[in-house]
């Protein structure tokens, strides 16, 4: 393949513009390498962040050509068919730098929606055994992998019109506690959950759904959080 | 920057949900009106049937059909609403969603027909 | 929106969907009748049936629509989530007024 691709990248902070740039176009490239090229070739200013490069730690997620993205994972080819990318930070998090987001807003919400596991058992006990087919593991297996990358808060419009809302990932790691049996925080997580901007703000838009990178289904999770919190309420375990 | 805003959001399940919403605020606005109306029974037929009379013009009954579409439209994304959050999930959703739409222009297309 | 709003819509909303779709039916029988003022409010006039069915929608609708316009509020403006509430529960109370006022039209002798 030969040519250049035109690329535009956002310098700055909340305040800045999009700087363009053009990079040689290369079979097999990823997104993250046209980042990667112009940081060592053209402007060793540019700020942005990356680890594993090949799709398992999430720290390298971007706003590409509009949706949030891995862009490790995120091939040219599939994207900038017509040889152009815009790159900008990921949606709904305050910029540091360029391509940078401050993560600690994401991840307070984490810790509001209580995704910490409460143990309940001391190490005397006899292990919690654990029924790999229950419905309650099942649904929690479904839900365990998100490694926190907030491609799905960035493409949340719930979470960018609502400031209380908690957003898809908080949730579904709440939802993923709610159904593991040796959890001993479900009352005060359910009831986290019930509050303003808890599961019951989430219109099922399923954007998160559809971007998650690794097939997550947060609507879902949520869904089953609305009717665990609802339940819980109506049956006066939680209150408002 | 438009274009890029609206990447993502031309899913049909995103679309449904702004449907929804739309459709809930345009009925909100009509109810108002719409209980106007019937209060004019109290002054007597004569005010209804006024209103009735007026209400037979074209654009008035375009207006209603828009209405019957806006109904079936926020009723339909409600149903989905409640499907989604207390049923298990449905894979087919976005074609249920588009058929939902499909079918409420079909319910404002009888309207139409009937009325005129 | 939360787990006690989240339930009073869920709930009004399952009570509004059989109550719309007579409502639908109704209006497009007396359509096809070609059915005047006169013929409308003969039906109504004096019925309870017809009392506590558009009784009910009206007081669901009241419910329903403010909550549903309160998010819209929160999310799409820049309203304080106080003054939302006040905002909605006026409107709530306005469709109530009116709602009750229109079915007392129909429905006294």
């Amino acid at each position: 393949m030969t040519g250049t691709l035109d690329v535009s990248l956002w310098r700055g902070a909340a305040e800045g513009s999009f700087r363009r740039y053009q990079v040689p176009w290369r079979e097999n490239q990823t997104v993250l390498d046209v980042v990667t090229w112009v940081q060592r070739n053209l402007d060793a200013t540019l700020s942005y962040r990356f680890a594993c490069r090949v799709g398992m730690c999430g720290s390298c997620a971007m706003t590409v050509n509009g949706r949030p993205r891995w862009t490790c994972r995120t091939h040219v080819s599939k994207v900038a068919a017509n040889g152009r990318l815009t790159i900008g930070p990921l949606q709904n998090l305050p910029v540091i730098k360029d391509l940078a987001t401050d993560m600690q807003p994401f991840f307070e919400k984490w810790q509001t929606a209580k995704g910490a596991f409460a143990p309940s058992k001391s190490r005397t006990d006899p292990i919690e055994t654990i029924v790999p087919g229950s419905a309650g593991r099942l649904a929690a297996d479904a839900a365990i992998e998100c490694i926190n990358c907030a491609v799905c808060y960035a493409a949340c419009d719930t979470v960018r019109w609502n400031p209380d809302y908690l957003g898809p990932a908080a949730l579904n790691r709440a939802w993923t506690l709610v159904n593991d049996v040796r959890d001993a925080a479900n009352v005060e997580r359910l009831a986290a959950a019930a509050a303003n901007g808890g599961c019951h703000a989430c219109h099922s838009h399923q954007s998160c759904q559809e971007h998650c990178p690794l097939a997550l289904n947060p609507t879902a999770s949520i869904a089953g959080l609305k009717r665990r919190a609802a339940q819980a309420y109506l049956t006066s375990t939680i209150k408002l | 920057m438009t274009a890029l805003w609206l990447a993502h959001r031309t899913s049909a399940l995103w679309l449904a949900a702004l449907a929804h919403r739309l459709s809930g605020l345009a009925l909100a606005a009509f109810l108002p009106l719409h209980f106007l109306t019937l209060g004019l029974a109290i002054s007597g037929e004569a005010k209804l049937e006024g209103f009735l009379r007026w209400s037979d013009q074209p654009i008035v009954k375009l207006s209603e059909a828009i209405l019957v579409f806006l109904l079936a439209i926020h009723m339909l994304g409600g149903l989905r609403l409640l499907v989604v959050e207390n049923f298990t999930w449905l894979d087919g959703q976005k074609r249920l969603a588009v058929m939902a739409a499909a079918a409420s222009l079909l319910v404002a297309v009888m309207f139409l027909a009937r009325v005129f | 929106m939360n787990v006690r709003l989240y339930v009073w819509q869920r709930l009004t909303a399952a009570l509004i969907l059989p109550l719309l779709l007579v409502h639908l039916i109704v209006i497009f029988y007396a359509m096809r009748k070609g059915f005047s003022a006169a013929d409308i409010l003969g039906r109504t006039r004096g019925s309870v049936a017809w009392a506590l069915f558009y009784g009910a929608f009206v007081s669901a609708v009241a419910v329903h629509a403010p909550i549903g316009l309160r998010t819209v509020l929160i999310e799409w403006t820049r309203l304080r989530p106080r003054s939302c509430d006040l905002i909605v529960i006026g409107f709530g109370i306005v469709i109530a007024a009116l709602g009750s006022r229109a079915v007392a039209a129909v429905v006294l002798p």
